[in-house]
């Protein structure tokens, strides 16, 4: 055994409540130093990983290692390495910001002088000087998933886990959030995160998992995943709405979409195929072309609604 | 986890929830309004009458023949009064206790690795700090009304040293009633006993004076030892054999609301 072994290491994770199977054999590895996302819909089981693996609930049967420890025999191992910001909301509403965080650095056993500086750079770095005296009760939605990843991120954990941390927040408040995940990693901090974005799991994951009904259907990277859904496309924009319709009419099986003058159609990556949309297309009505491979949307819908509809998920390759 | 982290965490548990208390202050007015309603109800509305049925020896003032007046109504009454507001404070703890487990830095706690039990360690000496601020309020409410004693300072002392047991161990038990409770609702309505228990003690009316079952109830039930333990000390006589009951019923009840309390925080839960 090196001295790097994995942040988390999970073999045969499984979880039921009563006869409902939630987790069904969850196999998870996560070297540290890298982020691994989990993607899945709706009660796909995220939150439930999540928080066997934050010693919160206790697993059915499975070897569950986290940060080195078992989370079940040294649960304080566990704890003293990770931060948490799970997807409910996770800070003291009758506390200002202020406190909250102060809370954290106290409870971590930061001096008194560390703490009040830590205090300080969070509130700054996560944009809520303005509202640090203010009880979190008053805070937006998107302030109080600030302040909870800035309560997580004072304990300065080696491993943390976010469960769905940018749902609710703007599109600057995300971006900013990746920013913050992507400096925790140049740090050396392994994340695990949920999420229901794809363009998330695809700007910040080394590693994604696609869960769905409690088991990986599929796991990769961004690349890899996106190579195992064949359906690319191309899409043609025009100059005029007739050149358009035309070429809508040529091409039965593409999607039109007349207010921004552009075609959308299926290619499967190969060169025969790009020339047969080529060579019925018109030179003068077509202002340009771009050829796009799978993105990460088409391949969560490829893999988990297939397997919603039948109990098939070994069919795809692994 | 070594003790000193024990202790600092649980300092800081106990700022958080001075904190809140502070914040919430309604709560407090309303536990520390309860009692003093019932004192304003007992000595006005029942006590002219109810006073003339106490005993003159033991019961009201020292050294007073036959029966008593509004006066001596008061001053039976107020270590019941006394204990019926750390029972109603307590009460208060159960809602606030199981307030604060659905909220959801509770569930952030579970994952750090502090001395968990400080969570409710906080909850208890927050507790006992509120009860003390309500008994003084409640007791200066006495006074204001005419309550006066010949008890010494030792006196005094015994009976500040025994409500802050009594609100210990009471604390401790709500606390756990508080952690049981499976919504805030429950949390508010299963400790209504305590609040109800003193009024069938020797608090409100001597034991003598109900029928027999009942009476023996009375007799029994921790309640009464402590009341008749504090009535003692607070008008300056010897409490006797009681003081070790009331301290002892204190000690267990302490004890198992403590293991209870422990025991349901720190499961790991499976669902
Ligand atoms: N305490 C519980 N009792 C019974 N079933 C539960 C319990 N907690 C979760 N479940 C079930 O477990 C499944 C997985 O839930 P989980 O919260 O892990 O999903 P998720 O992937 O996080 O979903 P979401 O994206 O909605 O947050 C769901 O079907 C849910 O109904
Ligand atoms: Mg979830």
């Amino acid at each position: 055994m090196t001295a790097t072994r994995p942040a988390i290491e999970v073999v045969g994770l499984t979880k039921s409540y009563g006869d409902h199977t939630v987790l069904d054999g969850v196999d998870l590895t996560v070297p540290e130093g890298t982020v691994y996302a989990l993607l899945g819909p709706n009660g796909a089981g995220k939150t439930t990983i999540v928080n066997i693996l934050s010693t919160l609930l206790a697993p059915d049967a499975g070897e569950i290692r986290v940060a080195g420890f078992d989370v079940r025999r040294d649960p304080g191992g566990v704890r003293a390495a990770i931060g948490v910001t799970g997807q409910f909301s996770a800070i003291d509403e009758l506390l200002t910001g202020r406190e909250n965080l102060r809370l954290m650095a106290d409870l971590t056993h930061l001096g008194r002088a560390a703490a009040a500086t830590a205090v300080t750079v969070l509130l700054e770095r996560f944009d809520l000087v303005g509202a640090a005296d203010r009880r979190a009760q008053t805070y937006s939605g998107g302030m109080k998933r600030r302040l909870d990843l800035a309560m997580t991120l004072i304990t300065r954990p080696r491993l943390i886990f976010l469960d769905e941390p940018t749902t609710g927040l703007d599109p600057r408040s995300r971006r900013d959030l990746w920013t913050i995940v992507r400096e925790q990693v140049a740090d050396g901090v392994t994340v695990l995160l949920t999420t229901q974005y794809l363009e998330e799991a695809d700007q910040l994951a080394d590693r994604i998992g696609v869960l769905d009904g409690g088991r990986l259907v599929a796991e990769g990277t961004a690349a890899q995943l996106k190579r195992r859904v064949p359906g690319g496309h191309v899409s043609v924009q025009f100059t005029h709405a007739a050149a358009l319709a035309a070429a809508a009419a040529a091409h039965p099986e593409a999607t039109s979409d007349v207010d921004a003058l552009t075609l959308q159609m299926p290619a499967d990556g190969s060169v025969a195929g790009l020339r047969r949309v080529l060579d019925g297309l018109d030179d003068e009505g077509v202002a340009g072309l771009t050829v796009g491979s799978a993105d990460l949307d088409d391949v969560f819908l490829a893999l988990t609604g297939r397997a919603a509809e039948a109990p098939a998920a070994e069919e795809i390759p692994a | 986890m070594s003790t000193a982290y024990t202790v600092r965490d649980s300092a800081t548990m106990l700022r958080r929830n001075l904190l809140h208390i502070r914040r919430y202050p309604s709560l407090s007015i309303m536990l520390v309004a309860q009692p003093i309603v019932f004192l304003l109800l007992f000595v006005y509305v029942f006590g002219g009458t109810l006073g003339a049925g106490l005993p003159g020896q033991g019961a009201g003032l020292p050294g007073q023949g036959g029966g008593g007046d509004r006066g001596d109504y008061l001053v039976f009454i107020t270590p019941g009064i006394l204990i019926m507001t750390v029972a109603s404070v307590a009460l208060g703890t159960a809602i606030s206790t199981a307030t604060d487990m659905t909220t959801g830095i509770i569930a952030r706690f579970r994952t750090m690795d502090i001395a968990r039990a400080s969570v409710l360690t906080g909850h208890v000496l927050g507790a006992v700090l509120r009860t003390g601020f309500a008994v003084v309020v409640v007791a200066a409410f006495a006074f204001l009304l005419g309550f006066r004693s010949d008890a010494g300072p030792l006196g005094w002392l015994g009976a500040v040293a025994l409500l802050v047991l009594i609100a210990f161990s009471l604390t401790w038990l709500t606390v756990g009633l508080g952690l049981a409770a499976d919504s805030v609702e429950t949390a508010s309505n299963t400790p209504l006993f305590l609040v109800m228990l003193p009024f069938i003690s020797s608090g409100f009316v001597p034991t003598d004076a109900m029928p027999a079952g009942l009476r023996q109830f009375a007799e029994h039930q921790p309640f009464t030892p402590m009341i008749d333990t504090l009535r003692a000390l607070v008008t300056g006589a010897e409490p006797g054999a009681d003081l070790w009951l009331a301290i002892g019923w204190c000690v267990l009840i302490a004890l198992l609301g403590y293991l209870w309390s422990r025991r349901l925080f720190l499961r790991v839960p499976t669902k």
